[in-house]
């Protein structure tokens, strides 16, 4: 197996904690896995990726333009922005809600979101968008956004993982008191049909 | 041996517990902070671990460590180790007894610094052997070799990475503690003649220096890690007429895009000062034109091409300096990829393009609640109209210069904004100039610049933004926070008086949170005549609870936008003409209910959000900023 995945996002969106989920189930099968990620000052509402790469022989922890296999997306201009990086015929998972940068609030930057969703439906073929936004709701908190986005790209089969190796990771990783929360968000999306 | 996926800089922290290292000082600075933090957090017992006030002082203390025969190791990022450079000249005409690695992050683009400037070109500087590592795995078994290859050359040496090794996370093998080496110390033993710098001794000893590092050429040649690369296809390929020389992490891209049918052959250095000359003979040996892919400053390009002029070799060397590389900036798998197919005559692959939208721009801002924003607000407010220079300095602060604060006139380096406002001041008369300082920056950078403007007779205002961590790195105490790296409580050093200490007459504390006396308060002490103080204190949101949220009423609010023009808080956005608050992000922290001309806001608590800081950095480190 050999996959390349991106997770993109705004700061302080749980990329971070997604990408280590995603490297510890991979390990516990026994892969091999190499990630990068934005650290520090950028994180502060910037954008922010996570490269994650699971296989044989790994190189470098970066992946190129146009060899993704999957993006997942915790932001709708953010998956626009990380196109480039998505192979011919490459799948996306996107969250719905945008989040507005205070540069779009002040006018120093517009924010076309029906342009972005637009060209997500248009450039993408494998396309799941979630509605995060009724999500929440249901669930009662946007904190599990990140884990809900990761069992939604495992539905897509795209990962090479399965539900339960992200679970088991979830329960080392996450304080007990919000395994329930995370088990939930984990399989909200099965059995939903999803645009 | 067991498995472990870690970071980089863990990886490296580790590498130098399994050395025996008994003592690691430094100063926070991205992407460098996580090596200490690792030893502290899995310290075995043993290794004193300090964050100090700043480089010099941490290169000081090793420095003695190391004269004293144990293993010791400094951490820093590249424009830190500007800072310690005045201690690690010296050190390296001195000499050391145990091991001493003076590990420096460097951070090509600059993702987080305001220097690209290169540790290897400083290596050939201070004529300090460095160590350059490819991935994480390397960096663990590479730290160990670089302690016993201090140890064994009394010579200081450099472990420098790049942010991708220091942050990029790998699976890898790592000793178990019972495997970790023992290195017995001695203690330090009275010699003036070797432990005290003297002109005459400095004269004796460059030249020891130098004859030493020509000979560790010839020694790093042999150096496996260094090495021309046969393990893949025709990479070895003796008929091969063009090569490619890298090292760090720009190797590993320019592995990922060639494959077996390339006819090339490789160069990787992994020490590129003393440069393995014997072996880039070997390398050069037959080829007609090398590509060197490098990142910073063109450090084997140049090398390369003075072994071809002092060999008289027909090579061409291509480059940074030929215009085949970018001069500045990080590679990219992209911008490799791209450089080896047309070295190598290869047809690019089309790329899909960036869609043709304009995306948002996301500069980093202030978080929502962030008492700096309060603060900036406050100084603006409170000098409206006035002719004035808001001199920033090195922290989360600098974001301050974002729009719509704008609050940021100057930024240098840690501590410089103090002297700049008190240059100004002694030129401009008209100007009402004014230093920001982070609490951190104050203790690590600023302390002597606040007795230089106080003894010459500056005409200033110190705004000191106390925030109780060093919150742009993750959270890490400093002498006003009262606990160490290792969670000891200690007694704190207070801002305050260390200023009266100075001399300053005029020194007050506000809670930034409370606009109006904070904003009369500056509008007060800017009056004053000579060097005077406000220190803003209010604990940064990540290392206190926040005080649930304020919303806004929209029946009351009016959309005059004035909260969001004004502040810029993340929190705030606009929705059907009126103002709303992101419940999720606000931290109730009060500023926009003050300034909202028409009291549309309600429900926060800035009492709360400025009550002293309940948690501990070892706490913070499980929530903080580092899991976002
Ligand atoms: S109270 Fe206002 S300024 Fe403070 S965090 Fe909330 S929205 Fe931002
Ligand atoms: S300042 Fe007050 S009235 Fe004006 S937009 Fe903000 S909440 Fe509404």
């Amino acid at each position: 197996m050999h996959k390349n995945i991106i997770l993109c996002g705004v700061g302080g969106q749980g990329t971070i904690l997604a990408s280590k989920l995603m490297a510890a189930a991979a390990m516990s099968k026994g892969f091999e896995v190499k990630t990068a990620e934005t650290i520090g000052m950028a994180q502060r509402g910037g954008s922010v990726f996570s490269h994650v790469r699971i296989g044989e022989g790994l190189k470098s922890p970066m992946i190129a333009p146009g060899k993704a296999d999957i993006i997942i997306a915790f932001e709708p201009a953010e998956a626009v922005r990380h196109l480039p990086f998505l192979k011919e015929g490459g799948t996306v998972v996107a969250s719905l809600a945008p989040i507005f940068p205070v540069s779009t609030m002040i006018g120093d930057s517009s924010y076309p979101l029906e342009e972005v969703l637009q060209q997500l439906k248009k450039s993408v073929k494998n396309l799941t968008l979630i509605d995060s936004e009724a999500a929440a709701k249901e669930l009662g908190s946007m904190k599990v956004l990140n884990v809900l986005l990761l069992g939604a790209a495992v539905r897509t089969g795209e990962l090479g993982l399965e539900l339960e190796d992200i679970g088991a990771a979830l329960h080392e990783k996450v304080p007990a008191r919000f395994h329930e929360l995370n088990e939930k968000a984990l399989r909200y999306t099965e059995g939903k049909k999803l645009s | 041996m067991h498995r472990e996926f870690l970071m980089g800089n863990e990886a490296i922290a580790l590498g130098a517990m399994a050395a025996g290292v008994r003592l690691v000082a430094g100063y926070p600075g991205t992407p460098s902070t996580e090596v200490l933090e690792t030893v502290a957090k899995r310290n075995p017992g043993n290794i004193y671990v300090e964050w100090s006030v700043n480089e010099k002082a941490a290169m000081e203390l090793a420095a003695g460590a190391a004269y004293s025969g144990a293993r010791a190791m400094v951490t820093m990022k590249q424009v830190g180790l500007n800072v310690a450079s005045d201690p690690l000249m010296s050190l390296e005409y001195v000499g050391v007894k145990g091991g001493l690695v003076v590990m420096v992050a460097d951070d090509p683009g600059p993702i987080s610094s305001q220097t690209e400037q290169d540790t290897r070109t400083f290596a050939q500087f201070a004529k300090v052997p460095v160590f350059d590592p490819s991935s994480v795995a390397e960096a663990y078994e590479m730290i160990q070799e670089a302690f016993d290859f201090s140890e064994k050359y009394h010579t200081p040496v450099f472990f420098r990475c790049t942010t991708r090794v220091d942050h990029g996370y790998e699976a890898i093998q790592v000793k178990d503690a019972e495997e970790y080496k023992n290195v017995p110390m001695e203690g330090f033993v009275k010699d003036s003649s070797r432990w005290v710098i003297f002109p005459r001794l400095s004269l004796k000893n460059h030249g020891l220096i130098e004859k030493r590092n020509q000979e560790l050429t010839a020694v790093l040649s042999e150096y496996p890690r260094n090495a021309i690369q046969r393990e893949n296809g025709s990479y070895g390929d003796n008929a091969a007429r063009k090569g490619i020389a890298s090292h760090g992490i720009s190797y590993m891209y320019a592995l990922d895009s060639l494959d077996e049918e390339n006819h090339v052959r490789l160069l990787k250095v992994a020490t590129p000062f003393p440069f393995p000359e014997e072996l880039a003979l070997q390398f050069l040996e037959g080829l007609d034109e090398v590509l060197c892919i490098e990142e910073l400053d063109p450090v084997i390009e140049r090398a390369l091409l003075q072994i071809c002029g002092k060999h008289h070799l027909n090579v061409r060397i291509r480059g940074k300096l030929t215009g085949d590389m970018a001069a500045a900036g990080e590679n990219t798998m992209l911008s490799v990829g791209r450089a080896i197919s047309s070295f190598l005559g290869l047809s690019e692959e089309s790329l899909p393009k960036p869609a043709d939208i304009p995306l948002p721009v996301r500069p980093p801002v202030l978080c929502a609640g962030c008492p700096h924003r309060a603060s900036f607000y406050a100084v603006k407010q409170a000098m409206k109209g006035k002719k004035t220079i808001y001199c920033g300095d090195i922290g989360c602060y600098t974001l301050g210069n974002a729009m719509p604060l704008d609050m940021c006139d100057t930024c240098l380096c840690m501590g410089a904004g103090i002297n700049i406002a008190q240059g100004v001041g002694h030129l401009d008369k008209e100007t009402k100039c004014f230093a920001f300082v982070g609490d951190s920056t104050f203790f690590a950078a600023g302390l002597t610049g606040v007795v230089n403007a106080f003894y010459n007779q500056a005409d200033m205002t110190l705004v000191v933004l106390d925030n109780s961590t060093t919150a742009m790195t993750g959270h890490q105490p400093h002498p006003g926070t009262g606990r160490t790296v290792m969670g000891q409580v200690v007694e704190k050093v207070s801002i305050e008086k260390v200023l009266r200490a100075i001399g300053l007459t005029v020194v007050e504390t506000v809670n930034p949170l409370d606009f109006k006396q904070a904003r009369d308060t500056i509008q007060r002490v800017a009056e004053e005549p000579g060097v005077k103080a406000v220190i803003f204190r209010s604990p940064c949101i990540a290392v206190t609870k926040p005080a649930g949220h304020s919303a806004v009423a929209a029946e009351k609010c009016v959309g005059c936008k004035k909260c969001i023009r004004e502040l810029g808080c993340p929190a705030l956005i606009l929705k059907d003409g009126k103002a709303f608050i992101d419940a999720s992000l606000c931290t109730g922290c009060t500023l926009c209910e003050q300034i909202c001309p028409v009291g549309a806001i309600s429900g926060g608590d800035k009492t709360v959000a400025s009550s002293d800081c309940p948690r501990t950095s070892a706490s913070l480190r499980v929530g903080g900023d580092r899991n976002a």
